[in-house]
């Protein structure tokens, strides 16, 4: 096993750890609120690369030249795009069936997962083959010990750690973030409290959306080819991570993403079989032993 | 083309072999009350026609595949149906099942014939190869059933479809069964008559188990789970029980559509082709197997329409147009759930489907 | 008498709350027997663990004499316990026939194999069922509704379907979870009546929980009155009216109940 888990796994999988955790908090912080497993989430993240892609290659012919202002230029109009396509999706789809049975939101949410996914690859300037990611910053590598570590493992976990903290921020100390809390714990007593629910449901995917959006550059980046289909696995090892953190508990969507991602490489690195698997696994571990997962509370139904 | 004469066919096919049937049925059910001869002579009825018209050419081959490939998502929806409609569980990983039968069932037949060209009783192998699959998918069914105790609705939901893609990342790393490339030359064994019993025996089997004390214990689980085991229902086994049956269905369908292709492919049993089953499903109406039917027939074909019109303007145009099929699928699930929640049906039944004593 | 129902020193926590503490009782077998208490004082959780759907920390649930206790809720219906719930759990998109009919499922003895096939023994049962529950939806004055989606039924039907229900388990006791909630002074009258002629006519030992006083002074032969997990009073219903704790507990707190 020594040569699995070195400080060259630890890395790799802190960097995919990374990019699971903002997948994985829009997946979560969705359930908490409105108990529905978005299965759009991950093409909100697929939408995320492709807007980059598009920024990227726009900001270049108008301003000509790669670098830091228009990397951040280019992460803001991703995070945008995911927002706004998880708005409308919301506002569209969920909306309209919020008091319906439970299983109907799940059931359209497939339809818009497939409907996004395929009109992505039906469309004539974007198609279904795979695109080659460009460097919106120049790689560069370095030595820590014995393990070689990329600028952009610097850049994915900055990314990644400032937007986990303006959420806990967010979270913990605006009314908004008070508001949010009050729908997960009880929508008919916060909208007896004056909190327009709707409101603070839509706010919830936009953030979430923007999360996604941000990770779908970081992996765009990180691992260069973005296609019409790549946020299925990515989505739904999040949508685990979620579950194995404890739905609904923003925390635990972090601890499961760094733990999956971890997980992932180590056993990937083991036996390519066992790193496709290992997900699933976890999933079916999870909800066996411990169906809350890591950190989520124990919920009674009343009877 | 000449539809008059056609058209004329049809008819005296209709009139000789079709009326006859249906009247004899409705006599004896009349006789003894029941409803079986009234839905078995119309089934047989059905299929001399159907038969008769691809036999004499006026269906060519064509058009009797994709008669075979509904038959065949009639016998996946109506199984799915058992679990997701009428126990209410959540699968989302049918078309695993339906892996399940298709690979077995294939592997057995092309190793067979591989070995011996000439079998004796050749038939008889392929029909138990089938049935085979079906009770692999069937254990299959009862492992993937356990999960389902302690979980409910969507989580349900992720573990059926983690367990789909399970099966998908096992078959693809397999290089007995041909992993990524598939498992290709198996014997076309699946033909009309197979094809059409095996769908009729299914959507007979669910509908005789309805109206029975075990059916009632699905319904009751889908109604209130803990009404039903506070009524002396042993929910577990039920639930259990619906998977393996509901899976085994979707093993005989698999191994039919394997035979019927002569290849099985991982890709065909994503889950993307569990979520055509389920389209079928929600579309025909929850629970309702006349709903299952009539969505599997209209959704093929609408599938196999789409696929010719878009096909060929798609190389008109030069333009990936294939995809849009994928597309109005997707809106369509959309659409009944926003529109039609309840599907085309709800939960209501043919009168066939139906015991002459229950109203409703 | 002897004691139908035997509670032995039970105790129950939900998490660190004590929901139900070293109660004890007995009840004997051919009464009506009520407990009754304010809100959280562990009524419904006393039926769950009866029932089996909690398993009780501590103590013994007897049947007759028959360690019931850590069973599945299915196990314990079969041994002779039918209930009802306090808000009620009806199979509303199936017919109020088969209501009852689902609740004779466990009798049933044919095969899926035989139901499968319809052959003649699994004819015979299905019409033996059919007249069985057709005999108890007339007794409980539903017959004419047989037919119809439960889900149109009235509330007042639909309370006594599942009472019909339960009985359709045939248990020798009977626990009924606040009956008459939500009914009007009429329909209160009818259902005290229902009560005593099911007693009476299908030989069970009933046991609610209710808040209504009329009903509990009205039709209950032995009262137990809880609070906070525990006893505080228990006897007949006239005695304990009077019992000063009780008037505290329930009347004093919650000011005139009924």
């Amino acid at each position: 096993m020594g040569s699995i888990i070195n400080a060259q796994q630890i890395i790799n999988g802190l960097q995919l750890g990374s990019i699971y955790a903002l997948i994985a908090l829009g997946y979560t912080m969705v359930y908490g609120i409105v108990r529905l497993i978005n299965f759009a989430h991950g093409d909100f993240y697929m939408i995320g690369a492709y807007a980059a892609y598009g920024a990227f290659f726009l900001f270049n012919a108008v301003l000509g030249g790669a670098g830091g202002p228009m990397a951040v230029a280019t992460l803001l109009f991703a995070m945008l795009a995911g927002l706004s396509i998880a708005a409308l999706t919301n506002r569209f789809a969920y909306r309209p069936l919020r008091y319906k049975p439970k299983l109907s939101s799940l059931i359209t949410a497939i339809g818009v997962s497939m409907f996004i996914e395929y009109v992505f690859s039906a469309t004539p300037f974007i198609g279904a083959s795979f695109r080659a990611f460009p460097a919106i910053i120049p790689q560069s590598l370095f030595k820590i010990g014995s393990a070689t570590v990329s600028n952009y493992v610097v850049i994915d976990l900055a990314v990644a750690g400032t937007l986990m903290i303006g959420l806990t921020v967010l979270v913990k100390w605006t009314k908004l973030g008070k508001a949010m809390r009050a729908v997960s714990q009880d929508k008919d007593a916060a909208r007896l409290m004056g909190i327009d629910i709707e409101k603070v449901i839509s706010a919830t995917f936009m953030i979430g959306g923007a999360f996604a959006g941000a990770a779908g550059l970081l992996a765009g980046m990180t691992y260069p080819r973005i296609f019409p289909y790549m946020g299925i696995l990515p989505g739904l090892k999040a949508f685990i991570a979620a579950v194995l953190g404890g739905i609904g508990n923003i925390p635990g969507a972090m601890l499961g993403a760094y733990i999956m991602g971890l997980a992932e490489t180590f056993a990937s690195a083991y036996n390519s079989l066992l790193g496709e698997g290992i997900a699933f696994a976890i999933l079916i571990l999870v909800l066996l032993v411990r169906p809350r997962g890591l950190l989520g509370e124990k919920t009674a139904d009343k009877i | 083309m000449e539809y008059k004469p056609v058209l004329q066919t049809l008819k005296r096919i209709g009139s000789w072999i079709v009326f006859p049937l249906l009247s004899v049925g409705d006599i004896v059910g009349r006789k003894t009350g029941r409803n079986m001869p009234r839905l078995t002579l119309a089934a047989l009825g059905i299929y001399l026609y159907i038969y008769v018209l691809g036999s004499t050419g006026v269906f060519n081959g064509y058009v009797m595949h994709i008669i075979n490939l509904s038959l065949i998502y009639v016998a996946l929806a109506a199984s799915l149906n058992l679990i997701n409609g009428i126990t209410g569980q959540f699968s989302l990983g049918h078309m695993g099942f339906a892996a399940v039968g298709a690979y077995v069932s294939g592997t057995f037949t092309t190793l067979l014939f591989k070995l011996n060209p000439s079998v004796p009783g050749a038939y008889l192998v392929f029909v138990g190869a089938i049935v085979a699959g079906g009770v692999a998918a069937a254990l299959m069914g009862v492992l993937i059933g356990f999960p389902s105790l302690r979980l409910k609705g969507d989580y349900l939901a992720i573990v059926t479809l983690g367990f789909g893609e399970i099966i998908r990342t096992i078959l693809n790393n397999i290089s007995y069964v041909g992993g990524p490339r598939g498992l290709l030359g198996i014997p076309k064994f699946s033909n009309f008559t197979i094809i059409f019993a095996a769908a009729f025996l299914t959507i007979l089997v669910i509908r005789n188990l309805v109206h029975s004390s075990h059916g009632r214990a699905f319904l009751a689980i889908r109604e209130n789970e803990l009404a039903a085991e506070l009524a002396g229902i042993d929910t577990t086994r039920y639930k259990v029980l619906s998977f393996a049956i509901g899976a085994g269905f979707a093993g005989v369908a698999g191994g039919l559509f394997a035979h019927l292709l002569q290849m099985a492919h991982p890709t065909q049993y994503g889950f993307m082709g569990s979520v055509m089953v389920l389209i079928m499903v929600y579309a025909g109406g929850v629970g309702s197997l006349t709903g299952s039917i009539i969505a599997a027939f209209s959704l093929t074909f609408l599938s196999e329409g789409l696929r010719g019109v878009l096909d060929g303007l798609g190389e008109l145009t030069n333009l990936p147009l294939g995809d849009l099929r994928m597309v109005i699928y997707a809106l369509l699930l959309i659409l009944i759930m926003l529109f039609r929640t309840e599907g085309l049906m709800g939960n209501k039944e043919s009168k066939l489907l139906m015991l002459p004593e229950d109203k409703r | 008498m002897s004691a139908l129902l035997s509670i032995q020193n039970m105790t129950h926590f939900f998490g660190g709350l004590k929901a139900v503490s070293e109660f004890s009782f007995d009840v004997p077998e051919g009464v009506i027997y009520g407990l009754i208490g304010p809100n959280g004082s562990g009524k419904t959780t006393t039926f769950n663990l009866i029932t089996g759907i909690y398993n009780p920390t501590q103590g013994k649930i007897l049947l007759d004499g028959k360690d019931i206790t850590g069973q599945k809720p299915y196990k314990i219906v079969r041994s002779g316990i039918g209930r009802t719930f306090q808000n009620l759990r009806i199979f509303s998109s199936m017919s109020v026939l088969d209501n009852i009919r689902a609740a004779k499922q466990y009798r049933a003895k044919s095969g899926l194999l035989s139901s499968v096939m319809r052959l003649p023994g699994f004819m015979a049962e299905e019409k033996r069922i059919r007249e069985e529950s057709m005999n108890l939806l007339e007794v409980l004055h539903l017959a004419d509704r047989a037919d119809d989606a439960a889900r149109n039924l009235p509330y007042g039907d639909l309370r006594r379907l599942e009472i019909a229900r339960a009985l359709a388990t045939q248990p020798r006791l009977l626990l009924l979870d606040e009956p008459a909630a939500g009914m009007n002074p009429k329909e209160v009258q009818d259902l005290m009546k229902l009560v005593q002629r099911v007693r009476d006519e299908f030989k069970v030992t009933v046991f609610l929980i209710e808040h209504h006083m009329k009903v509990v002074m009205g039709i209950c032969e032995r009262v137990k009155v809880l609070d906070f997990g525990t006893t505080i009073a228990e006897g007949k219903p006239e005695d304990v009216g009077r019992d000063a704790k009780v008037l505290e507990a329930y009347l004093g707190r919650k000011g005139a109940a009924c």
